[in-house]
């Protein structure tokens, strides 16, 4: 049998009854009532409550830490330290991530967990917290990626040497690699180009700011067998790292999945589920325990800061023939940025010949980068496409009729060599010129800008299994987390798969010991993935059904065709029967014959890239320098939205997340290297309020090698958002902004100076 | 420090006696959405709360001497809902108004944001423009004094161990009188101003300003009276010049720092717009009036 990767079975002629509409989730009614369960939801008999403490030093040596006071505090069950975890190599993976969740030689961020207590009650671990006496060596720190690049800057890691550097010096430094990624031959093109222009940007971290934090329940039990409770991106990727550092086997772990309030790429690693089962071990009890959101602000990862210079060509007639790029990505004390996304990622959407660029990726003294939407891809594209706007501005061109002219289409051959199949970017270049939005005047008063985005969308290790109950019924198991109604929209392609109404169907999310390797749900990967082996699995059970329908009325297999829910006859050759549901089949042959199911695990590819294009209307108070966002729309590529109001609040999320980045949201740090504004009071998120109704145009051209024609929708979304709004504010006015945030003390800096010299450059 | 307690009295005299008892290890709580607040940051371990909220003086809204005495526990949401004070102060509904959001001003309170004494409070410019006095209570009994004199620091009021606020008196209204409070914060909501303006102007039939009083927030430790300012209006039609040398005044009397929430140039530049922006607003009401 052919698998479903070498004949996804796509026809755009397939008529759906269920793919491409709007259900209720199942999992909705109860996070909106308060019922649904999140990861400091659980309860266990005996269950202590863990604390953990911080660093109040951006960076210093550890030299002592005495918990004997802290263990003498009545109802405190354990207290742990580095000496509890295995000490693993520096520099390495696992050396890495053990140092990042527990301090060891040294700290490298404020924040930095240092010892954490179990208790028999919060304010009793916090108690113990006070009375652990840590000796700190202070030393000298730095924030800034530019700072820490220059050869005097304070080391973080004295074994770090440059990756990618031939006959670099043996010193140490904090720039962790450098990554060259070029083709064509860029001096060429850029002799060719009629207008070059060259800019320099910059973008602040911003944190994921899910609503949920981190919060999970641990219980080491009396075999040695660990059973975690927690909200994460991956249960497969949790107990692995877990296994890794905490030098045990993965199956004795077991990390099950509770309801996430949000990821977006932020519990793709963890932080606090290994201190919850050390702490257990040493106290034989389960432990639980729960961020606040100030530790949530400073130990878990933001995005890269970033600087970068970007040069574009182009020629008279409208065509881009150059592009070149030197980039700085910081990734805060460890490794792990995946900052080449970034230079990947950034012109990917046009048919360049010539690329160049340099990226460099820097350790500082701030919480380690965790992955976010398009890791590392919208603070780049910010600029990118501010030059590109203004690029058609220059040879008076449409800014959209510029980036169609330009844009990559299927057989281009991208700078990390992929050659694009069915691609829909200028599909949706064509959608956004018809919209609504884009065909109505920019109001008096307000400036409009437009950005376009792309990302690879993602596929890997996927498993899932199926199975009809006996009363015909269908229930689904899943490897992967659901951070945005997954869920759902795999239930209604198997429905439309097994011909059943969509509320016969249910998906459960299996814990790490329930299936075989899953990835994390990242890189806009779960519903493709892993509806791709529950559509494998759902036409498994559907051949099953076929087997049993030809038993029971005695005939060859090849004489049952299965539709609608039924089998029947291939022809009235046959014989004449009465079609056989799901439901009669099961019962019938349930006990008999066994469950009758599906399992499917695959690494999946066939992925299909993703582009997006941002419409933004702003109006900007001249005197204050605050903006509000008028309108806006994205305009993007679903492949095919299997549920579209899932679909639209994604595309809603991106741009409402872009929108946060963009105007007001950065981290404030103090000369001492702490954190200032860990609150949501003063680290300023968008709250409702600020923005308008996100306007959606789903364009669908369908990905040829998934079943529906999928593509994914997660990180698109936001990756035009920083550059379209910059755009707009440039056009408001009259200077385009290359620093991040275009907060009101910024943007009235920059008015002043164009009110001062007429409005000449930036 | 003594485990937490908790107290909720019903009259003024037991609050006192409480809080004298306890030394300076209580803490007042009205709302609570500063105290609780604190109390989870772990910046306060106080062994006592004595709520407030079940003392009826402090809970009422009542006309008196032709103005209005409100209830130090009066909450914002309560403010915002009574239709008399509004049309008398639009302004000082507009400060507690924009203090968090729905759910926050269904507990917080005038005096608790008073007594925060938060550079930034946003009823406490309209309050001190409106001319508000602070009836307090406390061990050597009663006393009175202008809201503008409760705030001494960041974090500091005048009352005296042992002493509560109970109540505001808000003074009769003159004829085309208005006022309004307005502040700049980079959200719509949610957020602490960055620097904010209360006006409070009368006219006389000719429209000429015969009274007015600035005061600015969150552009010096304490909330601002700024004379300077009021001395623009006063006299002049309210027309653009006066607007200019109010702002001028509003960006002279300025003693901001740089801080999370703000550049001193930012609120330098800033605090005039603002000033002069709540003005024109005050004085449209004050010719409707
Ligand atoms: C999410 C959020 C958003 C916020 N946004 C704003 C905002 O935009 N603007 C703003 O100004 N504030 C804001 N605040 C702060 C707070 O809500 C206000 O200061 C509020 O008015 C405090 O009132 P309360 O009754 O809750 O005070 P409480 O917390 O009960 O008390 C505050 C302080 O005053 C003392 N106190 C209270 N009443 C008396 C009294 N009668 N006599 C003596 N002392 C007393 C208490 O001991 C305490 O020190 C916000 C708070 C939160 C949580």
């Amino acid at each position: 049998m052919a698998t479903i990767l070498e004949e996804s079975g796509f026809s755009p002629d397939r008529k759906l009854k269920i793919v491409g509409t709007n259900p209720i989730k199942h999992d909705g009614p109860d996070k909106v009532v308060g019922r649904a369960k999140f990861g400091a939801d659980l309860i266990l008999p005996g269950m202590l409550f863990g604390k953990i403490l911080r660093s109040p030093h951006p960076h210093a040596v550890l030299k002592s830490i005495d918990i004997s006071k802290a263990e003498a505090l009545p109802g405190v069950k354990s207290v742990v330290t580095r000496e509890d975890f295995p000490e693993l190599p520096r520099g390495t993976q696992w050396g890495n991530l053990s140092r990042n969740i527990m301090a060891r030689e040294k700290v490298f961020y404020e924040g930095h967990a240092v010892a954490a207590v179990a208790a028999t009650s919060e304010s009793i671990a916090k108690k113990a917290l006070k009375l652990i006496d840590i000796e700190y060596e202070v030393l000298p720190h730095v924030i800034d990626p530019i700072e820490a690049m220059k050869p005097d800057a304070p080391i973080l890691h004295d074994d770090l040497r440059t990756k990618g550097v031939e006959g670099a010096e043996d010193k140490p430094t904090n720039v962790v690699e450098r990554l060259d990624l070029a083709m064509g031959d860029v001096e060429k093109g850029f002799a060719e180009a009629d207008v070059v222009i060259e800019r320099e940007f910059d973008s602040q971290p911003m944190h994921q700011g899910y609503i949920e934090p981190q919060g999970c329940v641990a219980s080491y039990g009396e075999d040695g067998g660990i059973e975690v409770w927690c909200c994460n991106q991956g249960t497969h990727a949790y107990r692995d790292q877990i296994a890794a550092i905490l030098e045990t086997d993965s199956s004795k772990i077991r990390v099950s999945q509770s309801e996430m309030g949000g990821g977006f790429g932020g519990k793709v690693g963890f932080y606090i589920e290994p201190v919850a089962i050390v702490l257990s071990r040493m106290a034989r009890r389960p432990v639980k325990v729960v961020l606040t959101r100030n530790e949530v602000f400073r130990s878990t990862g933001p995005v890269a800061a970033t600087r970068s210079r970007i040069k574009m060509g182009a020629t008279k007639d409208g065509r881009i023939v150059a592009a070149e790029a030197e980039l700085v990505f910081q990734t805060g004390a460890f490794t792990g940025s995946m900052f080449f996304n970034g230079p990947m990622a950034m012109f990917t959407r046009y048919a360049l010949e010539n690329i160049k660029t340099v990226s460099y990726e820097v350790v500082s003294n701030r919480p380690k980068v965790a992955a976010f939407r398009a890791p590392c891809v919208p603070q780049i594209v910010f600029g990118v496409e501010g030059i590109v706007s203004e690029l058609a501005d220059k040879l008076g061109m449409d800014p959209i009729d510029f980036r169609l002219k330009n844009a990559a289409e299927e057989g281009y051959t991208t700078l990390y060599g992929v050659t694009f199949g069915r691609i829909g970017f200028v599909e949706t270049l064509e959608a956004a010129k018809k919209c609504d939005h884009y065909t109505s005047p920019v109001p008096e008063g307000h400036g409009r800008g437009v950005a376009a985005g792309f990302w690879f969308n993602r596929g890997g290790d996927t498993t899932g299994s199926l199975t009809i109950t006996p009363d015909g019924s269908v229930t689904i198991l899943l490897g992967t987390s659901d951070v945005a109604g997954s869920r759902v929209s795999i239930c209604m392609m198997a429905a439309e798969e097994l011909g059943v109404p969509l509320d016969k169907v249910r998906a459960v999310l299996g814990d790490s010991s329930a299936l075989g390797n899953n990835r994390v749900t990242a890189g806009s990967r779960t519903t493709f993935s892993s509806g791709m082996v529950i559509i494998d699995s759902a036409r498994q059970a559907i051949a099953e059904l076929v087997k049993r329908a030809a038993e029971i009325w005695d005939v060859p297999e090849e004489g049952v065709v299965f539709g609608d829910g039924y089998c029947r006859p291939s022809s009235s050759n046959v014989g004449e029967f009465e079609p056989l549901s799901i439901a009669e089949i099961a019962a019938k042959t349930s006990v008999s014959h066994g469950a009758i199911s599906g399992h499917s695990e695959m690494n999946v590819t066939g992925e299909g890239p993703g582009f997006g294009l941002h419409i933004v209307d702003v109006e900007v108070d001249k005197e204050t320098g605050r903006v509000d966002i008028k309108r806006y729309t994205v305009v993007e590529d679903a492949g095919k939205a299997i549920h579209p109001q899932q679909v639209e609040g994604q595309y809603q999320g991106g741009a409402v997340q872009g929108v946060g980045w963009a105007l007001n949201e950065a981290y404030v740090y103090g000369e001492d290297g702490r954190l200032q504004n860990s609150s949501f009071l003063d680290y300023r998120m968008p709250v409702a309020s600020d923005v308008p109704m996100i306007d959606t145009v789903i364009v669908e051209v369908p990905n040829p090698k998934h079943p529906y024609g999928l593509r994914g929708v997660g990180e698109v979304p936001v990756v035009p958002t920083l550059g379209a709004i910059g755009n707009a504010i440039g056009n408001a006015i009259g200077v385009r902004p290359q620093s991040l945030p275009m907060s009101p003390p910024r943007l009235l800096e920059l008015i002043d100076k164009v009110d001062n010299n007429g409005g000449n450059g930036s | 420090m003594a485990e937490e307690g908790y107290v909720a009295p019903h009259t003024v005299d037991e609050v006192v006696s409480l809080l004298v008892e306890a030394g300076g290890d209580a803490r007042v709580m009205a709302g609570g959405t500063d105290v609780l607040v604190q109390l989870h940051a772990d910046l306060i371990e106080p062994g006592l709360f004595v709520d407030i909220k079940n003392i009826p003086e402090l809970r009422t809204i009542a006309a008196e001497a032709g103005g209005f005495r409100v209830g130090a526990a009066v909450t914002s949401m309560e403010l915002v809902d009574h239709e008399a004070f509004n049309a008398a102060w639009p302004g000082v509904v507009e400060g507690v108004a924009l203090i968090g959001s729905v759910q926050v001003q269904g507990r917080a309170t005038m005096g608790g944001n008073l007594c925060n004494a938060s550079p930034a409070a946003d009823s406490v410019p309209p309050l001190i423009a409106a001319q508000a006095v602070a009836a307090i209570v406390g061990p050597g009994g009663p006393r009175e004094v202008p809201v503008e004199d409760i705030i001494t620091g960041p974090g500091q009021t005048s009352l005296d161990q042992g002493e509560i606020l109970v109540s505001f008196l808000f003074p009769p209204r003159a004829p085309h009188s208005g006022d309004c409070y307005m502040r700049l914060t980079p959200r719509t909501e949610m957020d602490i101003a960055v620097v904010g303006a209360g006006i409070n102007l009368t006219l006389d039939d000719a429209g000429t300003c015969v009274a007015a009083r600035v005061a600015l927030g969150a552009v010096a430790p304490t909330p601002l009276l700024v004379a300077q300012a009021a001395d623009a209006l006063i006299g002049s039609k309210v027309d653009d010049a006066a607007m200019a040398k109010l702002a001028t005044a509003a960006s002279s009397a300025c003693h901001a720092i740089s801080d999370k929430r703000g550049t001193k140039l930012y609120r330098i530049k800033t605090v005039g717009v603002i000033a002069r922006r709540a003005a024109e607003k005050a004085l449209e009401r004050a010719r409707k009036n």
